[in-house]
């Protein structure tokens, strides 16, 4: 072959093969990530039933309480509306976690519609609030305000 | 009064940042050497200014001046004085001025030694670094001036985050600052040469000492921060792939790539385009870093309420920066095939194996990272890119990187006989072979490939270099001759091998804590005992204990192997004063084969307990490893060719002739 046909196969197959890996990466990162739901959206059953997701909202002040003398923990997670996730999570808590705080879980729902959480996710600051949350809170006040406001 | 000095000194630093990213460079091109020569004194004058400013924050801290809003928000009387000056850095505002500190030091560092260089390429690296500065503290100054007052001063400041009242603050800020902003040497080196269309050998000789040493204080840095998660979060975990580690992360595998890559521009003056395109990619990566961890885009666990003002400053500096390096480099870059030819068995072509595996690695960390804002922006829902997926991308790319870091020692430029190096390594590969099936026996492996695979790479790297080692002392006066090569001419030599060294250990430490490690959540009543891996751990229950500005829980564990009492470990649940809020202080009992880790839950009542036990073989090598990596690259710029005096003149001429480049070709 003439150097310029060895630049035209290596560059052809540099395509193919960056092409390839390219896929293979966009199709692992859906396998190996986890979507975010808000509590609504989870309510209106838009989450999956057989992958596991993230849920995020606030701690229901005074619905935490320990399942017997195990270390499975019941909280409730919401977007401070309507909308109420009850959640079990089995383990220790992170520091920061507390009632009526903003939190994340990774987790699967399981048929009676409790949210099982494999992991409880820590933050370093109290006034953090994790972005995705934020965005729920709001959505989620600013639909009540406009119904209020309608029924008016 | 005091604070406004430090306030004065920024604006003065920022008002000489200015002058120095104008002035050196005009001097540079319509050749007045008046000008050219303001770099040095104007870098001087910024390094003193930002000391200045940050002695007098430090003061502040000092002195618990709360009319300070910053003090006010991230200090406390009661705060130790050790983290008082700590806490300089323990938030935005500060950690900032650091940076910005830094950065003045080390345009200063480059002015006292640079006598060997040409004033030219002097001049354009000092400009250069002062328009970095020019960006920094123009974001500092409008966005978060870390001297803003109060007019209603508090009694009492909000006391600094309690997970930071720890050593690991003093080091780890400081560390990895002097590596995202040692950085900025090498590409301002860079820039200077595009700009001055001259990248000859000389070029980079000079920039490898610098781009080492950022690359080490970024080693350190990243070592210490996983360190200090290992046993400040009480998670036990070395590393979560989260986007403010991996912010950390990218800019030393392109840096790694550009230490390689530099060793072949100096030493072959091949790849210079490559070499350029890495310096700006590593900068470029710090800057990315830094734009992530401020804006608080991605969720991550080390994300901090943030300012969204900041972070449209720092996307917008970004911009200019990278957009502005990538068109200069578009406009002056030489072709990438430039410079010497080589076989495929060569030196060069593995060092660029080894740069286009540490590219993809980079890319693959970036694309993780970033995937979270590129679906949320094209509305394909909010995602979390998990641990998973890292390490898959992690194990499909480092282990080549392993393999051919065996060969590196022993290639020889241009040409390397296969059949020869075959016969040098065979004994090297037979033992690495032999050592990785017997971790195939299930007591090692756990079922796991990846043990039998770790441990095979672990012993091809030491026994490949102790071949190497041997080869290169039987042309010397034998292996008695190491001290005196050591000593001598060898340094850089035997810092490459330390630091190749270095990556064995991470694998050893990586791949035996993974599979190896065990963590158990419990409930435990006191005088109740459990086993872990051998190990028994008896929990005698909770006291009280008092702190300097908490009150904590103790929890007392008696740990036996056997009959023998092995440690006595005291876990504390703190609960802080200013801000009542708790903090889990894990307990370790470390040795070289295995950390014992506890850490306390929740009081459960009735004197339960619950509570986190971990065993964690060989954890410590993961920091080692880092360790030796730096060490190695310490070694490697103390060699003497970095502190050659000025080269003869008609030397200097004939490199400059051979290796101009063709960027005039219109």
């Amino acid at each position: 072959m003439k150097p310029r046909q060895k630049r035209i196969v290596f560059a052809i197959i540099a395509v193919i093969a960056i092409g390839v890996a390219a896929k293979l990466i966009i199709a692992s990162i859906d396998a190996g990530s986890s979507y975010f739901y808000s509590p609504k959206k989870v309510l209106a059953g838009e989450a999956p039933t057989d992958q596991v997701f993230r849920i995020g909202g606030l701690v229901k002040v005074g619905s935490m309480q320990r399942i017997g003398k195990t270390l499975t923990v019941e909280f409730i997670v919401t977007d401070d509306q309507a909308a109420e996730i009850t959640t079990h999570y089995t383990g220790i808590l992170p520091d920061l976690f507390k009632e009526g705080q903003g939190v994340v879980a990774r987790g699967r729902l399981r048929d009676d519609g409790i949210f099982i959480a494999e992991e409880v996710l820590a933050k370093h600051d109290e006034k953090y609030l994790a972005p995705e949350v934020k965005e729920a809170l709001e959505e989620a006040h600013n639909e009540a305000m406009n119904k209020k406001e309608y029924a008016q | 009064m005091i604070p406004e000095i430090g306030h004065y000194a920024l604006v003065l630093s920022m008002c000489l940042a200015i002058a120095q990213a104008i002035f050196p460079l005009i001097g540079t091109m319509n050749n007045t050497p008046s000008w050219a020569a303001l770099a040095r004194p104007l870098a001087w004058g910024q390094a003193l200014f930002l000391t200045i400013a940050l002695g007098v924050l430090t003061y502040a801290f000092l002195v618990d001046d709360f009319s300070v809003r910053y003090v006010a928000s991230n200090s406390n009387t009661l705060l130790p004085t050790i983290y008082k000056i700590s806490a300089v850095w323990g938030a935005h505002e500060g950690s900032l001025l650091l940076w910005a500190f830094f950065l003045g030091t080390w345009s200063a560092a480059i002015a006292i030694f640079s006598k060997g260089l040409a004033q030219e390429v002097v001049s354009r690296v000092l400009a250069v670094m002062g328009m970095i500065n020019t960006g920094f503290l123009s974001f500092m100054l409008f966005t978060s001036n870390p001297f803003d007052r109060l007019f209603q001063i508090p009694a009492e400041g909000r006391d600094l985050n309690p997970l930071l009242q720890d050593i690991g603050l003093a080091l780890h800020p400081p560390t990895l600052y002097l590596g995202y902003v040692g950085f900025s040497v090498a590409f301002g080196f860079a820039i200077a040469a595009l700009i001055g269309g001259r990248l000859d050998a000389s070029w980079a000789r000079w920039s490898r000492p610098w781009t080492t040493a950022a690359w080490v204080w970024l080693t350190l840095g990243i070592t210490i921060g996983s360190w200090w998660a290992y046993y400040e979060l009480g998670w036990g975990g070395w590393w979560f792939w989260d986007p403010v580690e991996n912010a950390s992360l990218m800019p030393w595998i392109a840096g790694t790539a550009l230490m390689h890559s530099l060793a072949v521009t100096e030493k072959r003056g091949a790849f210079r385009s490559w070499t350029l395109m890495l310096a700006i990619l590593a900068f470029s990566l710090c800057l990315l870093g830094t734009f992530l961890v401020r804006s608080g885009v991605l969720t991550s666990v080390h994300a901090f309420a943030a300012d969204p003002d900041r972070g449209a400053f720092i996307l917008a500096f970004l911009i200019v920066v990278i957009g502005g390096s990538l068109a200069l480099y578009a406009w002056r870059a030489p072709s990438i095939f430039s410079g010497g030819r080589f076989d495929l068995i060569s030196r060069e072509s593995f060092l660029l194996g080894n740069n286009l595996l540490l590219t993809v690695f980079t890319f693959l960390v970036l694309f993780g990272t970033l995937a979270p804002l590129v679906y949320d922006a094209l509305e394909w829902g909010k995602i979390s890119v998990g641990f998973p997926w890292f390490n898959k991308m992690f194990l499909m790319v480092t282990p080549f990187l392993a393999v051919l870091i065996g060969f590196g020692p022993l290639m020889r430029w241009k040409r390397t006989d296969p059949v020869w190096l075959f016969k040098k390594l065979r004994i090297a590969m037979i033992v690495s072979v032999i050592i990785g099936l017997i971790a195939f026996i299930p007591a090692i492996s756990t079922g796991s490939l990846l043990v039998p695979l770790g441990m095979l790479l672990m012993a091809w790297i030491i026994a490949s270099h102790i071949t190497a080692v041997l080869d290169r002392l039987k042309h010397k006066k034998g292996v008695g001759s190491f001290f005196a090569d050591l000593a001598g001419k060898g340094r850089s030599y035997y810092g490459m091998v330390l630091a190749h060294l270095g990556v064995a250990m991470f694998i050893l430490g990586a791949t035996m804590v993974s599979h190896h490690g065990i963590e158990t959540d419990l409930r435990m009543s006191p005088g109740e005992s459990t086993e872990i891996s051998g190990y028994r751990f008896r929990f005698d229950g909770v006291s009280h204990a008092p702190g300097p500005n908490y009150t904590a829980n103790q929890g007392q564990f008696t740990i036996f192997q056997g009959d023998e009492q092995v440690a006595v470990l005291k876990p504390q649940k703190r609960t802080y004063f200013a801000q009542g809020r708790p903090m889990t202080e894990a307990a370790i009992d470390w040795g070289f084969t295995r950390d014992l880790y506890v850490s306390l839950g929740e009081d459960l009542g009735d004197g339960d307990w619950s509570m986190r036990l971990y065993y964690k073989p060989f954890v410590r090598w993961v920091w080692l490893g880092g360790l030796a990596m730096s060490l190695g690259g310490i070694l490697c710029i103390s060699d003497r060719r970095y502190r050659r005096k000025k080269p003869k003149k008609e030397q200097l001429a004939q490199t400059d002739t051979a290796n101009t480049l063709v960027t005039e070709k219109s």
